[in-house]
């Protein structure tokens, strides 16, 4: 943590599309522990709104209750932000989307607000498939009431204080494809090159899309025992690297021939995915949930994109909603006057 | 025997059997008197449960329009043996009774104070239909066409109201007008037609005011929700819920025919149906944040999940509209019967000091204009707005005059910045009350690139929305939120006051007050009048929303005795004014009914007289400065 933030920046910060520097997508300075796994993720959603070029005010912050929920103060600083209540971001979300389609929305939650409060808003906003990102800050631990186990702990990981967890993990990831998210991805704090693409993709995504990033709590879960710690997680990794680019931009990066697989998303934008191991794929829900479960069975995490389907259907389409913002409609819209009231006294005589 | 007599002046209850198809024949019962000019008003008293329990139908004719519940029965019509016993017993000395006499009248059932009839109706059905369905269903029209001849129901206007219902449907229309006639012809031939109760249009002495404008027949469910469409509200979340279920419903009903943009064929309305009341009201919260009209309708224990996010919506400043039809509680209480028992629960909603802004419709036509006024006083003040209605007034038809509106109306979307109101104003803070009101400028998200985005949460914050644990912060921020609370006593609907009703001789010194809100207004206004005569002229004051206004306080200070009329146990608006009024507890008198079914006018003057015996003696009147 660290308490004085320059306030001076290069003055040839490079600048994105629209003319914005990076500098443009910071926030306040953190408040949680130095090397926190957060402020990590934290800096790859700010880099990743700089790079796919979203104007910072059009984007719309929400999160839950816990370390994670504070996340959102620590980056886009020029975007609103609500902090609602424990567990029930989704609905704000919900809410929030309804109200005006236009925006970009990213939640940010952790593994208490959505695996154990939040539980119940989380599936249903799967289900809803509203079109956000949401972020969950996963480190099996309730940091700011100081360590308890959460219910994404893994059997038999040992708290610091010496208590082995004797309950099966909630596996968020593999929850999300078999509930039917539309965009499910996993990743590493720790693992920029991976996460700063998949949450791009995650914004382009038209409908839910899903992030789960192991990251681990420097203070409350990162000692030897701990299955979510920043060794065991390396030790662990099966990532799938990636990288993302929007439909207006060309390739430049070359990787060896076969290796690389792609995957377009609704809007015309591409996930690459290199992996020496191309069978993997991302359309395929079921396959999606056998990998993700072989890899736990042979005790890795298996990071990346899991799982894709371009054409989901958002809750603003099942609705059929205006395409106009439901909160720029007016009178004229909205009131149907008093002729048709008139005609519906009339009805009820 | 002397036997009840009475022209447009009567109770009729049906007893029934609920998942019958008796609820559309009462209706059209009560309809067709309406129909003709004749002031009803019809009450369904049911239970929590589909098929197979007793439910009924209590309909109430006053020529002098009073809507309430009078109190007792005048006439029974029975067609459910397992309520039978309790149902004759109820009926008034002197009352009727009819019942299907399919199965004989036991004889310890019998008395001989009340005037017997019996209509053979499942006899007459069998006979008639092959089709089971119909021989239940078509019972019930029977009585109907028994009825009218009994009490001289206009026989064509319930020909036109089958029309109506059944329009394009022949098939339909002649079976249940056939069966009209059977029990039309029966009760020809085998009574004296008509009772002596029985109805009259013209020359039935109906109140002039009843008869200047057409009035309408409508629940208070389905006002709410066209005060949702007139007001603007885009976003609806809510979570299924008795009784309060049919004001989405009825929302979702009048958006599917007025929303619908005329070019895309899209909708100008967002309709969610929760997964429960904690996500209902975070979606609003989510909506109206950003900047949507949005409300949800719910009952007791809705209020209850969802006062954790009253809570937050009051400290970080957000509208919120909340319709909740009362109801008794808990879940497994008697979901099906009304009361004003959330008052309370509703006022103080949520964790920390709150106060909630209510509002207290007592008709339809209240239901609708407070639900347009809801989301602009929600808007304006940037608080929870609770409309406080019931069962009673939501799920029952009552008569209204009807629906207006001001084709000039424009909504009040409170102080927001748009991206110009930004650029004209030097400094901005979310939380710095700029104009001495309590009320700060909000901004969406959204709106300007470099000015105006704040990170929304509940009360660690300073007046510029950043992070702050200062209790100085603190305290300045709720001592703020409690001078908005002021303020809106300036917005809100002023109470109303009725002139005393004048008494020749008055049987007491003592200067009385009623002071009453929602459904407990129409019986406590018939009560007053039933006590007038007796001696006791008493003032009233409907109060209509909360905070109070501060002539409740006046109205309680120039009264020697105030009875406080509701329909809880605890006395929740009784206590909520002692609290906030600072009265002290023995200047207002709890008259109450918590039974479930709607207060009376009876149940009303009876507990006043009886408190005026036992209490008035030992209250010394009120000195008073004389002008």
């Amino acid at each position: 943590m660290s308490y004085i933030k320059p306030k001076f920046r290069h003055p040839r910060l490079p600048a994105n599309r629209l003319g914005f520097t990076v500098a443009d997508y910071d926030g306040a300075i953190s408040t949680l522990c130095a090397g926190c796994g957060h402020d990590s993720i934290s800096a790859a959603i700010r880099n990743a709104c700089f790079e796919s070029s979203i104007p910072p005010h059009r984007i719309a912050k929400v999160s839950g209750i816990g370390c994670s929920s504070k996340m959102p103060t620590y980056f886009l600083g020029k975007s609103h932000g609500f902090n609602s209540v424990h567990g029930r971001m989704p609905s704000v979300a919900t809410g929030a989307s309804l109200a005006n389609r236009d925006l970009t929305y990213i939640g940010v939650s952790g593994d208490g607000d959505t695996a154990s409060i939040g539980m119940g808003q989380f599936i249903h906003l799967i289900r809803r498939n509203v079109n956000m990102t949401y972020i969950v800050a996963n480190n099996g631990c309730y940091g700011l009431t100081k360590g308890q186990d959460s219910a994404t702990a893994d059997l038999g990981s040992v708290a610091k204080g010496g208590a082995v967890n004797p309950f099966e993990g909630i596996d968020l990831a593999s929850l999300a494809i078999l509930q039917g998210a539309s965009f499910v991805a996993r990743s590493f704090s720790g693992d920029k090159g991976q996460l700063e693409p998949l949450i791009r993709a995650a914004m382009a995504h038209k409908g839910f899309a899903f992030i789960d990033v192991v990251s681990p709590c420097v203070t409350f879960n990162n000692h030897v025992g701990s299955t979510k710690s920043y060794t065991e997680t390396r030790e662990h990794l099966d990532a799938m690297p990636l990288d993302f680019v929007p439909m207006r931009d060309e390739i430049t990066t070359q990787y060896a021939e076969g290796t690389t697989q792609n995957v377009t998303l609704h809007d015309g934008s591409v996930i690459h995915l290199h992996k020496a191991d191309s069978s993997y794929r991302t359309d395929d829900r079921r396959a999606a949930m056998d990998s993700v479960q072989q890899a736990d069975e042979d005790g890795r995490i298996l990071t990346g994109l899991l799982f894709l389907d371009p054409d989901s259907q958002d809750l603003n389409q099942s609705l059929n909603l205006a395409t106009r913002p439901l909160n720029e409609l007016g009178k004229d819209e909205l009131c149907p006057g008093s002729k048709v009231l008139k005609s519906i006294n009339e009805g009820l005589r | 025997m002397k036997q009840i007599k009475g022209i447009n002046d009567f109770v009729v209850k049906f007893a029934n059997v609920n998942g019958t198809g008796s609820a559309s024949a009462n209706h059209l019962f009560a309809k067709a008197i309406f129909r003709m000019g004749i002031p009803v008003s019809p009450r369904n008293i049911f239970p929590s449960n589909i098929q197979g329990l007793p439910t009924w139908y209590e309909v109430r004719v006053s020529k002098k329009g009073y809507l309430g519940r009078r109190g007792g029965v005048d006439m029974m019509v029975c067609v459910n043996p397992q309520s039978m016993e309790k149902d004759i017993a109820s009926v008034e000395p002197g009352g009727y009774f009819l019942y299907d006499s399919t199965k004989p009248l036991a004889n310890h059932m019998k008395r001989d104070d009340i005037t017997i009839l019996g209509v053979p109706l499942t006899e007459m059905c069998m006979r008639e239909y092959t089709v089971p369905r119909l021989q239940q269903l078509l019972k019930n029209v029977v009585y109907v066409g028994a009825m009218a001849a009994l009490l001289d129901i206009d026989f064509r206007v319930l020909k036109d109201l089958l029309n109506d219902q059944f329009k394009g449907k022949e098939k339909l229309i002649s079976s249940n007008v056939h069966a009209l006639e059977m029990g039309y012809q029966f009760a020809k031939e085998n009574f004296q037609c008509p009772l002596p109760i029985r109805l009259e249009r013209k020359g039935g002495n109906v109140a002039p005011h009843i008869l200047e404008k057409p009035h309408i027949l409508m629940n208070g469910n389905t006002a709410a929700a066209l005060g949702a469409i007139y007001g603007g509200a885009t976003v609806a979340a809510w979570y299924p819920i008795t009784p309060s279920t049919s004001v989405v419903d009825a929302f979702a009903k009048y958006a599917e025919r007025m929303r619908i943009d005329a070019g895309s064929g899209k909708k100008n309305f967002a309709i969610v149906q929760a997964e429960d009341e904690l996500a209902a009201m975070g979606m609003v919260v989510g909506a109206s944040w950003n900047g949507a009209r949005a409300f949800t309708a719910t009952s007791g224990p809705g209020l209850s999940l969802m006062s954790e996010f009253l809570g937050l919506a009051y400290f970080a400043e957000v509208p919120v509209v909340l319709i909740d039809v009362q109801r008794s509680g808990p879940s497994t209480g008697m979901p099906t019967r009304s009361q004003q028992s959330d008052i309370l629960a509703a006022a103080y909603a949520s964790h920390g000091d709150t106060k909630q802004v209510l509002l207290f419709p007592a008709t339809p036509r209240e239901c609708f204009d407070m639900t347009v006024q809801a989301f602009d006083l929600a808007e304006r003040l940037q608080t929870p707005v609770i409309m406080m209605t019931d069962l009673d007034l939501g799920m029952n038809d009552w008569m209204s005059p009807p629906l207006e509106w001001d084709d000039n109306y424009e909504m009040d979307r409170g102080k927001v910045l748009d991206a110009e109101g930004l650029d004209s104003v030097e400094k901005w803070g979310r939380y710095l009350d700029v104009d001495g009101d309590g009320i700060c400028y909000r901004t969406l998200p959204g709106t300007h690139p470099d000015k105006g985005a704040y990170f929304t949460r509940g009360s660690s914050k300073n007046e510029m929305a950043v992070y702050s644990e200062s209790g100085e912060d603190y305290v300045q921020n709720v001592d703020r939120l409690l001078r908005k609370f002021e303020t809106a006593k300036s917005y809100v609907p002023k109470p109303k006051t009725h002139p005393p009703i004048k008494v020749k001789k008055p049987k007491t010194d003592l200067k009385l007050g009623a002071l009453f809100f929602g459904t407990s207004a129409s019986p406590a206004y018939e009560a007053v009048e039933m006590l007038a005569p007796e001696g006791y002229p008493i003032d009233t004051m409907r109060i209509r929303a909360f905070p109070f206004h501060e002539s409740l306080d006046r109205f309680i200070h120039d009264h020697d005795m105030v009875f406080v009329i509701e329909q809880n146990r605890d006395g929740q608006m009784r206590q909520l004014i002692m609290n906030e009024c600072e009265i002290a507890p023995d200047r207002l008198t709890s008259v109450l009914n918590y039974s479930g079914t709607p207060i009376t006018a009876r149940t009303i003057a009876h507990q006043i007289r009886q408190a005026l015996k036992t209490k008035s003696a030992e209250i010394v009147p009120l000195k008073r400065e004389t002008a």
